[in-house]
């Protein structure tokens, strides 16, 4: 078993004294991030990234960079649920399921036995994933081995035609969030021709716009934005989380064992297919309430009903780093902002990252293992901590968010232009949200707008300009078909609800 | 004005977003266009891409607009009160004063002395603390703040008159 060297050779990477210290640094403040309203796992990361430059040039710097930064992913996915639960405020977009049976639970004075439920599932579920990526990313990295550029585009295609199949709003507001996206990563020096491309004469858009500022400013101002729009107060139940409940929970856990299982595999699946952890939980929790014994007290405050969607979020959440790892294909827009840090700190993601930078990818994935185990623990002592933050007012939150995201911005590139771009996406992302149209697909686009052009150009020479070369061999014509019927999917489900329709 | 009035209704913003967006579609392909959107002597020029980026932009934002115009007046819901868009400009307008106040080309603060008078409007304005703790959350904080960027991780931030009489530049 190679795979089993390589990561022990990932834990001697990722058990050194500095590396532990990020490792928990990082879940502190990624649960931090997730409890804080404004503040999530996207642009948390996103701020922070900055902070890891000088980090990276280090020899080994880079894979302590990334564990730092992957910990602040896990802390705020399990943040998210310490908000579902106890105010009934979905911190992450994922999260929302857990509020359907967390907030009842917390409700009748069972908030304890709800986070134990919520926190020991998401670790269930992130570990099952991460044992996936540690067997399943050599395989498909070796895979990818022999991708060209027409394959690297199917699977660009892929990822995206995912957004507009599994989306639940309109498919034209995705197409058109998700090509603004695109159309903003074009706006600068063209790499190939080196022409200028949407700047207008605006020496400002010389250098194009940072997926980094629209992140802050998307999900953190707008989310600002939508937050004070509902008022100042917050009110929430008691956070109170001894031993007994931890202990009393623990032994009721394993009756649910096939709901954790099937939950695990449906959010594995969603998070490597690109749609991520927001449908994963919400598709886990129904399936749960449909085939659990206690189904129809399902909303009433059912501990299955915490489990379900906890694990399939985190299981998703986690799975989402291993199209990024491989193909360079990121499931999530946090995977996205990873993806980002790894081209800034001069690795090149994608296939060849396995053979070339292993110590980096073993000691990553290694550090999942540890950082997982060291997010259980942490918040399940930290829980009150935690909780009690979110007593301190709004109006002394609130501008210290938008100081840090006005500090994140300007840090990325020492530059004044993007705070005031920030602002400009806080304003885009708060509309956004408000009429449906989806964020991630946009800030997707925005990351990988310039190497999916890259390889649509480099396909063409090779073709000649034929879009033949597309199905021109069996893998990239499967690839391609997938994504087109993806595509087309809401077009295919309406005609297949009419054809039902008329049976019966 | 009544906290309770609208401004503007869903389908009526649906109907300006999609228009930015084909405003913003047709620029990109007018853009394209301009740059050659064909095949060039050496293969595709630059434009080639982006001018069916914006195609896409066109035809998904008539859809939008198609649908939003369709939808008739059941989504005529509020897009939103009255109240939440103050309270939304009660955010917005001083943190675009923020952003002026750091760095402009008349007198600039640097992020810090900005920063925590941002920090210090807001607690008075929406929270009506007293001075005295206003002063201790808001300079704590930027202590706080500064220490981390310029002192531990040496990231400088724009600075000031105030930090420059202390001898950071």
């Amino acid at each position: 078993m190679q795979e089993i060297q390589s990561l022990i050779g990932g834990f001697a990477v990722a058990l050194s004294w500095f590396n532990l210290v990020l490792m928990f640094a990082g879940i502190v403040l990624g649960v931090i991030i997730g409890v804080l309203p404004g503040l999530g796992g996207a642009n948390g990361v996103a701020i922070l990234l900055p902070l890891t430059f000088s980090m990276a040039q280090q020899p080994g710097g880079a894979t302590s960079a990334i564990i730092l930064l992957s910990c602040i992913y896990w802390g705020a996915l399990f943040g998210g649920a310490i908000t579902s639960i106890l105010f009934n405020i979905p911190g992450e977009p994922w999260s929302v399921a857990t509020t359907f049976d967390g907030y009842p639970l917390a409700q009748k004075g069972r908030a304890g036995a709800a986070l134990t439920a919520a926190f020991t599932s998401s670790f269930v579920g992130a570990l099952l994933a991460v044992l996936l990526i540690t067997f399943l990313s050599p395989i498909v990295a070796r895979f990818a081995l022999r991708f060209g550029p027409p394959e690297f585009f199917s699977v660009y295609l892929l990822t995206f035609s995912a957004f507009v199949g599994m989306s639940k709003g309109s498919p034209f507001k995705t197409i058109a969030a998700m090509m603004a996206g695109f159309a903003l990563a074009a706006v600068g020096i063209d790499t190939v021709t080196g022409q200028l491309r949407l700047t207008f004469g605006f020496t400002e858009l010389l250098k194009g716009f940072d997926f980094l500022i629209a992140v802050i400013g998307l999900f953190g101002i707008g989310e600002i934005l939508l937050t004070i729009e509902e008022g100042l107060e917050f009110k929430g139940a008691k956070a109170k989380l001894d031993m007994r409940a931890v202990l009393d929970t623990w032994k009721e856990l394993p009756t649910y064992w096939k709901t954790s299982l099937r939950s695990s595999a449906v959010g594995c699946m969603m998070g490597i297919v690109p749609g991520g952890a927001t449908p994963a939980s919400f598709m886990s929790y129904g399936l749960a309430k449909r085939m659990s014994r206690d189904g129809d007290k399902f909303g009433t405050g059912q501990v299955e009903g915490v489990v379900a969607p906890e694990t399939a979020a985190h299981a998703a959440g986690t799975s989402a780093l291993l199209p990024m790892l491989t193909l360079g294909v990121p499931g999530s827009p946090t995977a996205a902002v990873l993806l980002g840090g790894l081209m800034i700190w001069g690795l090149q993601p994608g296939p060849l990252l396995f053979v070339e930078k292993p110590d980096f990818v073993w000691g990553l994935i290694a550090s999942m293992y540890l950082g997982n185990i060291v997010g259980l623990i942490v918040v399940l002592t930290c829980v009150p901590l935690f909780a009690a933050i979110l007593r301190v007012p709004f109006s002394i939150i609130a501008p210290v968010i938008l100081v840090i995201c006005a500090i994140g911005a300007f840090t990325v590139h020492n530059s004044m232009f993007d705070v005031w771009l920030m602002l400009f996406f806080g304003v885009v992302g708060y509309v956004f949200k408000k009429l449906d149209y989806p964020l991630a697909p946009l800030v997707l686009a925005l990351v990988l707008g310039d190497r999916a052009e890259d390889s649509f150009r480099q396909s063409m020479l090779l073709s000649q300009g034929e879009l033949s070369i597309f199905f021109a061999n069996g893998l990239v014509g499967t690839i391609t078909a997938l994504s087109l019927l993806l595509l087309f999917w809401p077009l295919i489900a309406r005609g297949l609800d009419i054809l039902r329709g008329r049976k019966a | 004005m009544a906290d309770d009035r609208a401004v503007g209704s869903v389908r009526a913003w649906e109907v300006i977003v999609a228009g930015v967006f084909l405003a913003f579609g047709s620029l990109v392909v007018w853009e394209s266009r301009r740059l050659g959107w064909q095949w060039g002597s050496d293969g595709p020029q630059a434009g080639y891409f982006p001018f069916y980026i914006g195609l896409f932009i066109v035809i998904s934002s008539i859809a939008n607009l198609y649908s939003a115009i369709a939808a008739g007046e059941k989504s005529g819901k509020p897009f939103v009160l009255w109240g939440q868009l103050r309270m939304i400009l009660v955010v917005i307008l001083p943190s675009a004063a923020y952003v002026a106040l750091m760095v402009n080309p008349w007198f600039s603060l640097g992020i810090y002395v900005a920063s925590a008078l941002f920090i210090a409007f807001f607690m008075r304005y929406l929270g009506k603390y007293g001075w005295l703790k206003i002063a201790a959350v808001s300079v704590v904080t930027m202590l706080l703040f500064f220490m981390m960027f310029e002192v531990w991780f040496k990231v400088p931030l724009p600075k000031g008159p105030l930090e420059a009489a202390f001898g950071f530049n």
